[in-house]
């Protein structure tokens, strides 16, 4: 009788220890992650913060082993770059998204869209810069803004497109419904009253693209290239933050190196500032 | 007659207003069927304009090409082993490490986490996952390399490296940047991307399942164990393939940390290339024709690879997203 009793007790304990055992391997799971995140944001800041100065943002990037400089161009040149890509991407992102929120349900083409949508999410982006060389430099033979804002728009469409399609399928059918019983043809009720009912969610996957966008480096590297000099002719080769970072944490220039810390910095305050806005806007929506 | 004239000029009225309106109704649908299918075209263009521009490394290597680690500028020879080897490899150790990771971190996160910390602490690990690649590139090459190199290698090498057998992968001169620093690397970065999908799946296991378990007198981890797990099996798998896929074409991190050689080493802490870092250096510098061409062989290999792992990722989800659509 005690002798069942001993082992349940002890079968008990065991099962137990495996328990508290898993869980503090989950724990520390968890510990590392964020170990990490804190560890890389304090180098950050650490790194960064030192060469961050006016310069920074009134001096274009300096000659090889020169002291001093800044990173005006290269600003300037991701800002058209981004603003460009956000500009092309954000109405055909959104459109699609329509298509396959308000018409995909009797469109053989859309889970198609769907499926290869979700893949190009996660697609090598140094394969999309392949593909845009291929497409644009290689026949105008010159490197250029247009091209790298081409290749950018490309990784941005599905960020955009997804959340979308996400967003519209939230807005209640009934109000759909009204609409059309006031008589209003489709393409209104779509763009004026279900668009318009989630325009902060919409919101959301613009920010995440741009979030998204603005930190990528591979698809720039054969397509936009660099521009050691000022430029704002899209035409041509043009500076931007990632592949000025790039080509100076290579370089065995402290100078350069230090003023990549500090486009590193700001770059990673630029995608996380939007990521927490866009989760805001997304916040604010649910609420109201 | 007044009357009856006005009902007419009405209708007529409507007539023309639904014309106009179905005319804008079509345009409408037109052209948002168009920004559809231009992520179709985008696709299948990626495909033709590869396999175009990698045809004359093709004719020349055959398919030999995949299969040979002769990677020669000056001799004009080109194989793209090596570069298919790093990337396996590299991708291979970051799945190694981050799927447990995740899993854990996933589960901490529904199961064991007080609710008020939920999400601010789900935020800080999809943080992780919006730090663009070039900064975690940066941090691998100027900080982690070091302490790699100084710590964890020489204490890797002294407790596996007289092993049989395994003893070969932690031989060599610890000198931090090498494929086990990427894989390292790469499985910090594709940590947020598996532990979301986790969290995701794990999120629609129907709480009477785990309740009754529970209430049979289950521990947390048995529930996970024997209820969460076999439920979400699917989704787990297509989590892990997910960021399968990611760290296979991940770049800018990887080319900071993997060494950059053309060369197959045993050990992992020799360095190495993988297909997009060879990509990322090799590029923006070939002249031309064949080299050009191989590189283009390379991106083909790189992204039928990815998309065949993706697209298996997302067949597994879609099954778990069926399963969820049955029970509500």
């Amino acid at each position: 009788m005690s002798d069942t009793l001993l082992l349940k007790k002890s079968i008990l304990s065991k099962r137990k220890r495996t328990n508290n055992f898993a869980l503090t391997l989950c724990m520390i799971a968890m510990a590392i992650g964020m170990f990490f995140l804190l560890w890389i944001l304090s180098i950050l800041f650490i790194k960064g913060f030192s060469s961050v100065n006016l310069a920074m943002f009134t001096a274009n990037t300096p000659a090889a082993g020169t002291p001093g400089g800044g990173l005006q161009n290269a600003i300037i040149g991701s800002l058209l770059m981004v603003g460009s890509c956000t500009l092309i991407s954000t109405p055909i992102g959104v459109l699609a998204g329509i298509y396959l929120s308000e018409y995909g349900d009797k469109s053989r083409i859309a889970p198609i869209t769907r499926f290869v949508t979700d893949i190009m999410l996660s697609a090598p982006s140094i394969v999309i810069g392949l593909f845009v060389y291929a497409l644009v430099v290689a026949q105008s033979q010159h490197f250029s803004g247009w091209a790298g804002s081409m290749a950018l728009t490309l990784i941005a469409i599905p960020v955009v497109v997804r959340t979308t399609e996400n967003m519209l399928r939230l807005v209640p059918g009934s109000l759909r419904e009204a609409g059309y019983a006031l008589g209003a043809p489709k393409w209104k009720v779509s763009l004026m009253i279900v668009l318009r009912a989630a325009k902060s969610g919409v919101m959301t996957g613009v920010l995440l693209a741009l979030a998204r966008v603005s930190g990528e480096t591979a698809p720039l590297l054969f397509t936009a290239l660099n521009n050691q000099f000022y430029s704002m002719n899209m035409n041509a080769p043009i500076a931007n933050l990632p592949v000025v970072i790039f080509q100076f944490a290579m370089s065995p220039y402290d100078n350069w190196v230090g003023l990549a810390w500090g486009g590193a910095l700001l770059i990673t305050l630029g995608v996380l500032s939007l990521n927490i806005l866009a989760r805001v806007f997304f916040r604010d929506k649910n609420r109201g | 007659m007044n009357a009856i004239s006005s009902s007419q000029k009405s209708s007529i009225r409507n007539d023309k207003t639904s014309k106009i309106q179905r005319i804008q109704d079509g345009a409408f649908l037109i052209v948002s069927q168009f920004s559809a299918l231009v992520v179709l075209i985008v696709l299948l263009g990626i495909i033709i304009s590869l396999f175009i521009n990698a045809l004359p490394a093709l004719k020349e290597f055959g398919l030999g090409f995949f299969f040979s680690a002769d990677w020669n500028i000056n001799k004009q020879k080109f194989g793209g082993l090596i570069s298919i080897y790093g990337t396996l490899v590299s991708s291979f150790i970051a799945l190694i490490i981050a799927t447990p990771l995740s899993f854990g971190i996933a589960l901490f996160l529904t199961e064991i986490c007080p609710l008020r910390l939920r999400r601010p602490l789900g935020i800080a690990v999809e943080l992780l996952a919006a730090v663009p690649s070039i900064i975690y590139g940066m941090f691998g090459l100027f900080i982690f390399a070091p302490v790699f190199a100084d710590h964890i290698e020489p204490a890797l090498a002294s407790s596996f490296g007289k092993l049989p057998y395994v003893g070969i992968l932690f031989s060599g001169a610890p000198n931090g940047i090498g494929m086990l620093c990427a894989g390292l690397i790469l499985a910090l970065m594709i940590l947020p991307f598996i532990s979301a999908v986790m969290r995701d799946v794990f999120e629609i296991v129907p709480p009477v399942l785990k309740e009754s378990a529970y209430g049979l007198g289950c521990t947390t981890w048995e529930v996970a164990r024997h209820i969460i797990l076999p439920y979400t099996k699917a989704g787990v798998v297509g989590g892990v393939m997910l960021g399968l896929g990611r760290a296979l074409g991940e770049t800018m991190a990887v080319t900071f940390v993997i060494g950059n050689a053309q060369r197959i080493l045993p050990s992992l802490f020799a360095p190495g290339s993988s297909i997009a870092s060879t990509l990322a250096n090799q590029f923006g510098e070939a002249e031309p024709g064949l080299h050009f061409s191989s590189l283009f062989a390379l991106g083909l290999a790189l992204f039928v690879i990815t998309v065949t792992i993706l697209s298996l990722a997302k067949l597994m989800l879609l099954q778990m997203e069926k399963k969820q659509g049955s029970k509500s």
